[in-house]
């Protein structure tokens, strides 16, 4: 199950009361309103007010800015504008607030395997305890209020990043992507911005957030996830059996520990069919966690961040080639 | 014909509408056609053509509903109806109550209903404390909604999709 689902995410939407929404509020505003809740954050007994890192997005370089997009610990929008804007940030990752991105707070929670209550579980309890110091804007008929109000109600999005390279090939997930919508789901990539997710990596998540609990909400979710996790592994049973994809997947394999310039694009095609080679036997020298650890290091952005310098997108391809031969030559 | 939605009035308004391929059509009377957001796109050309030009192409905020309130902006962060159909995003927590009346077509578009049913907020005080006479109606609500859950299990997503549809017409019903 862990080995199709590569994530949990909750992320839940709040605004403090006495100040208009970020987009009607100048710099000076969005700074008290950071100043505010990094306060409130530090006086209540929350585990991330123990440890925790401020980032001001002004003070951040641009590789900076862009691997903590490629990590999912932030947006693109967030990160493409500076004023007043703070990003809160657990030792451990797993917990993170965008500080005045769509709206004051965004909350979120990140795990590595399926487990969307606990994650609920967690936010929840942090949402409570910052409630405490915060007026949150709140109203008894429509819920948290936000600044768009595709968020009113629960002001929650849920979702699990999903591994599903046997539905994509076979085409299978273009239809269920119509299904979804029907329930209150959507499913899109998780890596890249055209129609071709890739890395076969999707994003499935609740777009309702008004007129259902966040209990219905997640149960609807892990119902749906589930299932494309069996059909996904059913799909993956069956596609293995022929020559054609064990040739695939290892010579996928060989390129990535023989190559000696590689994309980011292509690099991620190749993970894939290697993580789905080892999610089937076909390969049984690698750890699933070995795939999933490079697939967010050979970002471009988290590459410079890691070397601590700016590198051109030609020597970038050298390196990504060299930091995968060695990790993937060097198996257990 | 009478309206589909109150059964009371005669229909007027005949709304058709396809949502991810699903053809579907009523009869309803200009009342009902109000309340759900089906209003004349063109009602309030007349009055103010120029401020209303940008809603017309907002994206969720095509003028749903003539003016009822007064107020042209917002007292407390001076956003005017135009800026949020323009933008597609609210000024602050009170633009919510200051253009109830347009906003809540909008909100119903999206989200299917305009009622919470998550988390309370920790810190809001209830006003008043109402109670509710729909025991009736909540009990077949949640007998759907069991259903709707076993259609998810069983990947029924065609019975699925009409038992979500019959749930929404059920809460609008109790509002």
């Amino acid at each position: 199950m862990s080995n199709v689902v590569m994530q949990t995410r909750i992320r839940l939407a709040r605004n403090l009361k006495k100040y208009p929404f970020p987009l009607t509020l100048n710099t000076a505003g969005k700074e008290k309103v950071a100043d505010e809740i990094i306060t409130a954050l530090k006086n209540c007994n929350s585990p991330l007010s123990k440890e925790f890192d401020v980032l001001y997005v002004k003070d951040l370089t641009e590789p900076q800015r862009i691997s903590l997009v490629e990590q999912h610990l932030a947006s693109p929008e967030f990160m493409s504008e500076s004023g007043g804007r703070a990003l809160i940030l657990s030792k451990d990752k797993t917990m993170s607030i965008m500080i005045n991105e769509e709206d004051h707070i965004r909350l979120q929670i990140l795990y590595k395997d399926f487990n969307l209550e606990q994650a609920y579980d967690t936010a929840d309890k942090l949402d409570t305890l910052l409630d405490e110091n915060l007026d949150f804007a709140f109203d008894e008929k429509l819920g948290y209020l936000t600044q768009c109000p595709t968020n009113l109600g629960t002001g929650m999005r849920a979702s699990v990043m999903l591994h599903l390279p046997a539905l994509k090939s076979s085409k299978a997930i273009n239809r269920i992507a119509g299904n979804l919508s029907k329930l209150g789901l959507t499913i899109r990539g998780a890596y890249g911005e055209g129609s071709e997710p890739e890395g076969a990596m999707y994003q499935l998540s609740n777009q309702v957030t008004l007129g259902i609990s966040e209990k219905s909400a997640i149960e609807n979710l892990k119902n749906i996830a589930e299932q494309l996790v069996s059909q996904e592994l059913q799909a993956q049973k069956r596609m293995s059996e022929s020559i054609e994809t064990r040739d695939k997947i290892c010579r996928s394999l060989g390129i990535l520990k023989t190559a000696k310039l590689i994309s980011c694009k292509e690099a991620l095609e190749l993970l894939s069919n290697v993580r789905f080679g080892i999610n089937t036997g076909i390969i049984k020298d690698l750890e699933i966690e070995t795939i999933d650890n490079l697939i967010s290091e050979i970002q471009p952005a988290t590459m410079m961040v890691n070397k601590n310098e700016q590198i051109s997108p030609r020597d970038r391809d050298i390196l990504r080639a060299e930091i995968l031969n060695k990790k993937l030559n060097c198996s257990k | 014909m009478k309206c589909q939605k109150c059964n009371k009035n005669e229909a007027n308004t005949h709304v058709k509408r396809v949502i991810n391929g699903e053809f579907e059509e009523y009869h309803l009377c200009s009342q009902c056609a109000k309340e759900m957001g089906y209003s004349n796109v063109f009602s309030d050309f007349t009055s103010s053509f120029a401020d209303d030009f940008s809603s017309l192409f907002g994206s969720f905020f095509e003028n749903a509903l003539p003016a009822r309130t007064q107020a042209t902006r917002c007292e407390t962060c001076g956003t005017s109806y135009n800026d949020i159909a323009s933008t597609g995003m609210m000024g602050c927590a009170d633009c919510y109550d200051v253009f109830s009346d347009r906003i809540l077509p909008t909100i119903r578009r999206i989200h299917g209903n305009t009622t919470h049913m998550g988390k309370n907020s920790p810190s809001y005080k209830k006003v008043e404390v109402e109670e509710k006479p729909v025991e009736k109606a909540d009990d077949e609500l949640s007998k759907l909604k069991a259903e709707l859950d076993t259609a998810i299990k069983n990947q029924e997503f065609e019975t699925a999709a009409v038992l979500r549809d019959r749930i929404k017409e059920k809460e609008n019903e109790n509002e």
